[in-house]
C-alpha cells in the first residue's frame, strides 16, 4: 500500500508571529520556516506502518514557492521515499490544495492520504475532509490512533466529549491529531541520504487545478490586548475578591 | 439570505454550541436548522423553539447516527440547492462535516468565524489567535464554521418554527462507527461552564490533579479543565485540554492553576470575563493576562482557597 503525506512549509511554531504594520498579513520574511507540526506527525505514522510491514511506499508531497523542497527533503530525511513539490508562489487555499491531492491520488492511488488537521499558519482544518469529499473516499479526521486491518482502517478520533472509533474502507483519508505519535528527529546519515532521493516539481496547472483565491483577505489585524490585572497578597484576599463578584460555594 | 444551521444533538436533545451558531446565522437571513439522526423527534421539537428559528428539517435515518461525514455531507449539499449558506458550529462534529459539504458544492469554507461584517465579509483567528483576519467570501454560497464563544447564544424558548421532513437519504457504506470513550460526567460542561477550574503540568502527577483541581471544581459547581502539557503528561483525558487545539473557551470565571501560560494555551481562555492565576513563578505569562494573580505554591494555596470559598 502506497501513503500519501501532504506537508506544508510554514511559520516555525516556536516564532511568535507579527502582524504586518500595512495590515496585509502576518510578516514572513527572514523568520524560520517549519514543517507544520501536523503533517510532521503525519509523516510519522506513514513510517511506521511502513515499519510494520503495512505501507510499500511513502510519497511527500508540497505545494508551496520553491523553498518547500527544504520541507519536503526533512520529510525524506525522516524516511518518506520520493518527494514532489507542485512549486507556486501563491497562497493556495484548501480548497485548491484538496484538487491538487486528489488529482495526485488519481495517478498515484494511494491506500492511505495521512494529512495533518490542520496547518499552523491559517487553521484552517479543511484540506483532509475536502480532499476526502472529492475523492469520495471515508476519512478519519483529528486521529490518536490508526490501525490498518486488511481492507480497512480502524481510526480513533479526538472528539470533544473524549475518544471515537471508526471503521472506514480503503483507501482513505485520515488526518493527525496532536497524540496521535511524537515524531522521530532525522539522523545525519538519513538527512544526507534524503539529498539523493527522487523530488519531481510540477505546477497546479500540470494538475489543470485554477489556484484563483476564493476569499479575499480584507485585512489582518492584531488580536484585543487584554492587560494584566492586579496581583493579590494571599487567599484571602482573592477569596475577597471572588465573593465580590459573586463567586463561592 | 436563507441559512441552513448544523443542529448538534446527542440523540435527545440539543447541545448548547448550536446556539450560538442561531445568533451568527440570523445576522445573516433566515434561520434554517437541520436536525440529522434516527428518532429524533424530541431534538426536532426542541429545536423548533430555538428563539429566532423558521423552518426545522428532519433527516431521520440510522445513517446519520454518530454524524458520519461521509452520509451526512451528501444530505446537507443537497439541502444547500435552496439555501444560501451552511453554518456548522466550530466543534469536532461541525469541523468535520462542514469542509466535506464545502467541497461538494466547490466553495472555499470560512472557519471558526468570530463576527458577521457583512453578507460575505467574516472575521477569523489565524495563527493561533495571534492576528486576526478579515475576510470576504466571493463564492456563491457560503459554508462557515463558527466559534462558539464569540456569539451569544440564542434563548432556547420564544420560538415557534415548522417541522418539516426531508429526504430519507442513504448510507454511502463506506464508514461506520465502532464505539466511543465518551465521560460521562455531573458536571458541566467544559464548553459552556460559567466557572472552569484548570490545572497544568505543575501539578505532577495525575493523583495531584485530583487531589488539589477536583475538590475545588467541586466546591463551585466548575468544569474541569487542564493545559496541554498536563494532557499530554497524562494527568487528565485530552477532552480536558483548553487551547487553540483543544477547546476555546470563555467562562465567567477561569482559574489557571500551575499553568504557565503558553500562547497555545492563553488563545483557548483569554475571552473568560475573569482569569484567576495561581502559580509559583511571579513572571509566568500567564499573569499578564490575569485578573487576579497569586504568586504561591498550589499545593498550599489551593486548599487554602477551597476551604475558604
Amino acid at each position: 500500500m502506497k501513503i500519501l503525506v501532504p506537508v506544508k512549509r510554514v511559520l516555525d511554531y516556536n516564532v511568535k508571529p507579527r502582524v504586518k504594520s500595512d495590515g496585509t498579513g502576518v510578516d514572513l520574511a527572514n523568520v524560520k520556516m517549519s514543517m507544520n507540526p501536523f503533517d510532521e506527525i503525519g509523516v510519522e505514522e506513514a513510517i511506521r506502518l511502513k515499519e510494520k510491514g503495512v505501507a510499500t511506499e511513502i510519497v511527500a508531497i508540497s505545494v508551496g514557492p520553491a523553498k518547500a523542497q527544504e520541507t519536503l527533503r526533512t520529510a525524506l530525511a525522516m524516511g518518506a521515499d520520493r518527494a514532489i513539490l507542485v512549486q507556486t508562489d501563491d497562497d493556495v487555499e484548501p480548497l485548491a490544495l484538496a484538487k491538487i491531492f486528489k488529482a495526485i491520488a488519481d495517478t498515484e492511488a494511494p491506500g492511505l492520504v495521512i494529512l495533518g488537521k490542520q496547518a499552523i499558519d491559517g487553521d484552517n482544518n479543511q484540506t483532509g475532509q475536502m480532499l476526502a469529499a472529492l475523492t469520495g473516499w471515508a476519512q478519519g479526521t483529528f486521529a490518536s490512533a490508526v490501525n490498518v486491518e486488511g481492507d480497512h482502517v480502524a481510526v480513533t478520533r479526538e472528539v470533544d466529549g473524549g475518544l471515537e472509533t471508526v471503521k472506514l474502507k480503503l483507501p482513505a483519508i485520515v488526518t493527525t491529531d496532536l497524540r496521535l505519535n511524537e515524531p522521530r528527529y532525522a539522523s545525519l546519515p538519513n538527512i544526507m541520504k534524503a539529498k539523493s532521493k527522487p523530488l519531481d516539481t510540477k505546477t497546479p496547472a500540470d494538475y489543470g487545478v485554477d489556484t484563483t483565491p476564493r476569499v479575499k483577505t480584507v485585512k489582518v489585524s492584531e488580536p484585543p490586548v487584554r492587560s494584566a490585572g492586579v496581583k493579590v497578597a494571599d487567599v484571602d484576599e482573592l477569596v475577597a475578591k471572588l465573593k465580590a463578584m459573586g463567586v463561592h460555594s | 439570505m436563507k441559512t441552513l444551521v448544523w443542529v448538534e444533538h446527542d440523540g435527545k436533545a440539543v447541545k448548547d454550541a448550536t446556539l450560538a451558531v442561531v445568533t451568527a446565522a440570523a445576522k445573516l437571513g433566515e434561520v434554517h436548522l437541520l436536525v440529522a439522526g434516527s428518532g429524533v423527534d424530541a431534538v426536532a421539537k426542541e429545536a423548533a423553539q430555538i428563539a429566532g428559528v423558521g423552518k426545522v428539517h428532519v433527516a431521520d435515518n440510522a445513517a446519520f447516527d454518530h454524524n458520519l461525514p461521509e452520509n451526512v455531507a451528501p444530505l446537507v449539499a443537497e439541502l444547500m440547492g435552496h439555501h444560501d449558506a451552511f453554518l456548522a458550529p466550530a466543534t469536532t462534529t461541525g469541523k468535520n462535516i462542514a469542509p466535506r459539504v464545502a467541497a461538494l458544492l466547490d466553495v472555499m469554507q470560512i472557519s471558526e468565524i468570530l463576527s458577521v461584517e457583512g453578507p460575505k465579509t467574516f472575521t477569523r483567528p489565524i495563527y493561533a489567535g495571534n492576528a486576526i483576519a478579515t475576510v470576504e467570501s466571493s463564492d456563491a454560497k457560503l459554508v462557515l464554521t463558527v466559534r462558539g464563544t464569540a456569539f451569544d447564544k440564542a434563548a432556547m424558548t420564544g420560538g415557534s418554527g415548522t417541522v418539516e421532513t426531508v429526504g430519507a437519504g442513504s448510507d454511502a457504506g463506506i464508514s461506520s462507527f465502532v464505539g466511543a470513550e465518551i465521560a460521562k460526567s455531573e458536571r458541566p460542561e467544559l464548553t459552556s461552564a460559567k466557572i472552569i477550574v484548570s490545572g497544568g503540568r505543575a501539578l505532577g502527577s495525575s493523583e495531584k490533579y485530583q487531589e488539589v483541581i477536583v475538590p475545588l471544581a467541586d466546591k463551585l459547581n466548575a468544569a474541569l479543565g487542564a493545559s496541554r502539557a498536563a494532557v499530554d503528561a497524562g494527568y487528565v483525558p485530552n477532552d480536558y485540554q483548553v487551547g487553540q487545539t483543544g477547546k476555546i473557551v470563555a467562562p465567567q470565571v477561569y482559574f489557571a492553576i500551575g499553568i504557565s501560560g503558553a500562547i497555545q494555551h492563553l488563545a483557548g481562555m483569554k475571552d473568560s470575563k475573569t482569569i484567576v492565576a495561581i502559580n509559583k513563578d511571579e513572571d509566568a505569562p500567564i499573569f499578564q493576562v490575569a485578573d487576579f494573580g497569586l504568586v504561591a505554591d498550589l499545593f498550599n494555596a489551593v486548599p487554602e482557597l477551597t476551604g475558604k470559598i
